[in-house]
């Protein structure tokens, strides 16, 4: 495929146990492209972001972003090459505020040194004002303000989901991995979701991968699309090319159309 | 009931935001530092060993209550840092460069240890720390030629920058002194990068580490500086005991750490105040108790523990945020009178996160 791939995918397979959750699956991501991945329950979707976010090892195959081969990375070092993430099942920090949750997702750049920090020299005092300007930006795309001295604990489904977007943002990412951005969430905040994104794209010059079921917002974000079945490739295109495309009715559909 | 009104950031990096707390927190310095004034020298030297405690308390919190890593091996650091700082000092080291070779000194065991702990969870961390207490604990009775073994090692006087300090308030405002700095360093660190890759560790370190967070790195860190603040509340401990033996220092002194922070609440340094007055008022309650009750019950062995265990079921049963949940809902409740409803604190269902990965 195209040279100028931001993310590239080869040959990549896991096995757990006997079970090959990603065989042999291959994709670029151009930048500035949304990309989406789909496949029913199980096909492995979010396996192939833990893969990314090096969070599984994978049997075989490579991950190259940009001139980074990211298989050479520990888990904690991917969001520095510039790839940040969200996660199906929320993972945010319960315990904590909003604003605590996104001052984390700057961690990427502050320094964090114990001594200077039980002293609160007053470098850290600025480096924190610095930091807390650039979340603000990200309060206000998103729209949370309301919601920043809550604890997680307190907030409704809907505002976590965003909340947990904004801390993916928060790394200033090039590249998002967005695991089921609208699922669970109704239609008119699915909608909402489905602006924020065109945004990130457009305003913040973001390139978004996500895994999604909801069609719609597929059909009306997605450059191209990715279908899996059973931790195999079947198809990449646009997404109407996805969807009259037969082998994926079938893996959908379970009969031959 | 304040509305508070922020302008700038800094708002948001100011410990004390609310009148309230100022005065409060004023109020009770300056009770502090007047204490010399209005209480006997036995409750001055009792007052003091609180602050002691209250700064083991912090050093476990910022483990336990911060970074979500349990430890019962918490009295080895007190147990570093008493005999370390004794030994230094016997051998003619001033007192304040000792104080900071032993804080280092613990820090140093403190990051060996949580090294080798950064991968555990849960149970196994429990049982390692523990393991390591009871290493640390056999190492002071059999290293006889350093220790005095279990025949004990005695504390040499409390000499500061050449001043014999041997009147009880004297000692009492150094206990105090290091209390102070031991807030200001643990709520400092909470509002800088480092103090939240803690917090972030502790409820999800998938999270943390998409997020970059080194979690080893940080477990290990936070290690070091609860061991080093735990080292220095060793330090204060043994020129309040005077006289050290390594049993001081066993599974049950950390159990009475551990206690004092799951019943003043964790994950607030606030808590781990409130549980050192809990475990320091205990036992004078207990004695008062034993001259009411009647003898039969009153004499009986084993009341302390015995209501310790009490307090701590009921805990955990009725209030498991401790004594600091309890103080938020009654500040909550005088700041926003008369609108406070039960139904203020029912929290909404937690949603399920299945499909973790560990």
């Amino acid at each position: 495929m195209s040279a100028a791939a931001m993310l590239s995918v080869r040959n990549l397979s896991i096995m757990f146990g006997g079970v090959h959750a990603v065989e042999d699956v291959s994709f670029d991501v151009n930048p500035g492209e949304v990309f989406a991945i789909i496949g029913p329950n199980g096909a492995g979707k979010s396996t192939i972001f833990n893969l990314i976010s090096r969070l599984y090892e994978p049997c075989s195959g490579t991950i190259h972003y940009g001139d980074h081969d990211l298989l050479e990375l520990p888990a904690h070092k991917i969001v520095r090459t510039g790839i940040a993430r969200t996660f199906q099942n929320i993972e945010l920090f319960e315990q904590a505020t909003v604003l605590q949750n996104l001052l984390v997702g700057r961690h990427r750049h502050m320094s964090a040194n114990p001594l200077t920090a039980l002293a609160f020299l007053p470098s850290v005092r600025k480096s924190e004002l610095e930091h807390r300007r650039k979340v603000e930006d990200v309060i206000d795309l998103l729209d949370i303000a309301q919601y920043r001295d809550e604890r997680i604990a307190d907030l409704p489904y809907g505002a976590r989901k965003n909340v947990e977007l904004a801390r993916a943002l928060c790394a200033e990412p090039t590249l998002l991995l967005l695991d089921e951005p609208a699922s669970g969430l109704s239609s008119e905040e699915s909608d909402d979701v489905g602006f924020w994104l065109e945004d990130i794209k457009h305003d913040l010059g973001v390139t978004l991968v996500m895994v999604e079921h909801d069609m719609n917002l597929v059909g009306s974000i997605a450059d191209r699309v990715m279908a899996i079945n059973d931790g195999r490739l079947i198809a990449i295109g646009t997404p109407d090319e996805i969807r009259d495309n037969q082998e994926v009715q079938q893996a959908y559909l379970g009969v031959s159309a | 009931m304040q509305v508070l009104f922020k302008t700038c950031y800094e708002d948001d990096i100011r410990f004390l935001a609310k009148t309230g707390e100022k005065v409060r927190v004023g109020l009770v310095i300056a009770a502090l530092l007047a204490a010399p004034l209005w209480l006997q020298n036995y409750y001055l030297a009792e007052l003091g060993l609180l602050l002691v405690y209250a700064i083991a308390g912090i050093g476990l919190m910022i483990l336990t209550g911060y970074t979500g890593q349990v430890s019962f091996g918490h009295a080895a650091f007190l147990g570093i840092g008493a005999y370390c700082h004794s030994i230094l000092i016997s051998h003619g080291v001033p007192f304040s460069v000792s104080v900071i070779l032993t804080t280092a000194f613990s820090a140093a065991i403190g990051m060996a240890l949580g090294r080798s702990a950064s991968r555990m969870h849960g149970f196994y961390l429990a049982i390692a720390t523990l393991a390591f207490l009871i290493l640390v604990e056999t190492l002071l009775g059999e290293w006889t030629s350093m220790t005095g073994g279990y025949a004990g090692l005695k504390v040499p006087a409390l000499v500061v920058f050449g001043m014999p300090l041997k009147a009880v308030w004297q000692q009492y405002y150094l206990d105090l002194f290091f209390v102070l700095i031991v807030v200001m360093a643990a709520a400092n660190l909470f509002r800088t990068s480092t103090g939240r890759s803690f917090l972030a560790v502790r409820d999800s370190e998938l999270s943390a580490r998409s997020l970059g967070v080194n979690v080893e790195w940080v477990k290990i860190q936070s290690f070091g500086v609860s061991a080093a603040i735990t080292g220095l509340a060793g330090v204060l401990l043994a020129h309040h005991l005077h006289y050290l033996s390594p049993e001081v220092f066993n599974v049950l002194e950390s159990l009475k750490l551990m206690l004092m922070i799951v019943v003043g609440g964790l994950g607030s340094i606030l808590g781990a105040i409130f549980g050192a007055i809990l475990i320091s008022l205990l036992p004078i309650s207990i004695s008062f108790l034993k001259d009411v009750l009647p003898p039969g019950i009153g004499q009986q062995a084993g009341l302390e523990p015995l209501l310790f265990g009490l307090i701590i079921v009921l805990f955990i049963v009725f209030e498991p945020l401790g004594i600091y949940g309890r103080w938020m809902k009654l500040r909550y409740f005088f700041e926003t009178f008369p609108y406070c409803r039960k139904s203020s604190f029912v929290r909404q269902k937690s949603y399920l996160r299945t499909e973790r990965l560990r």
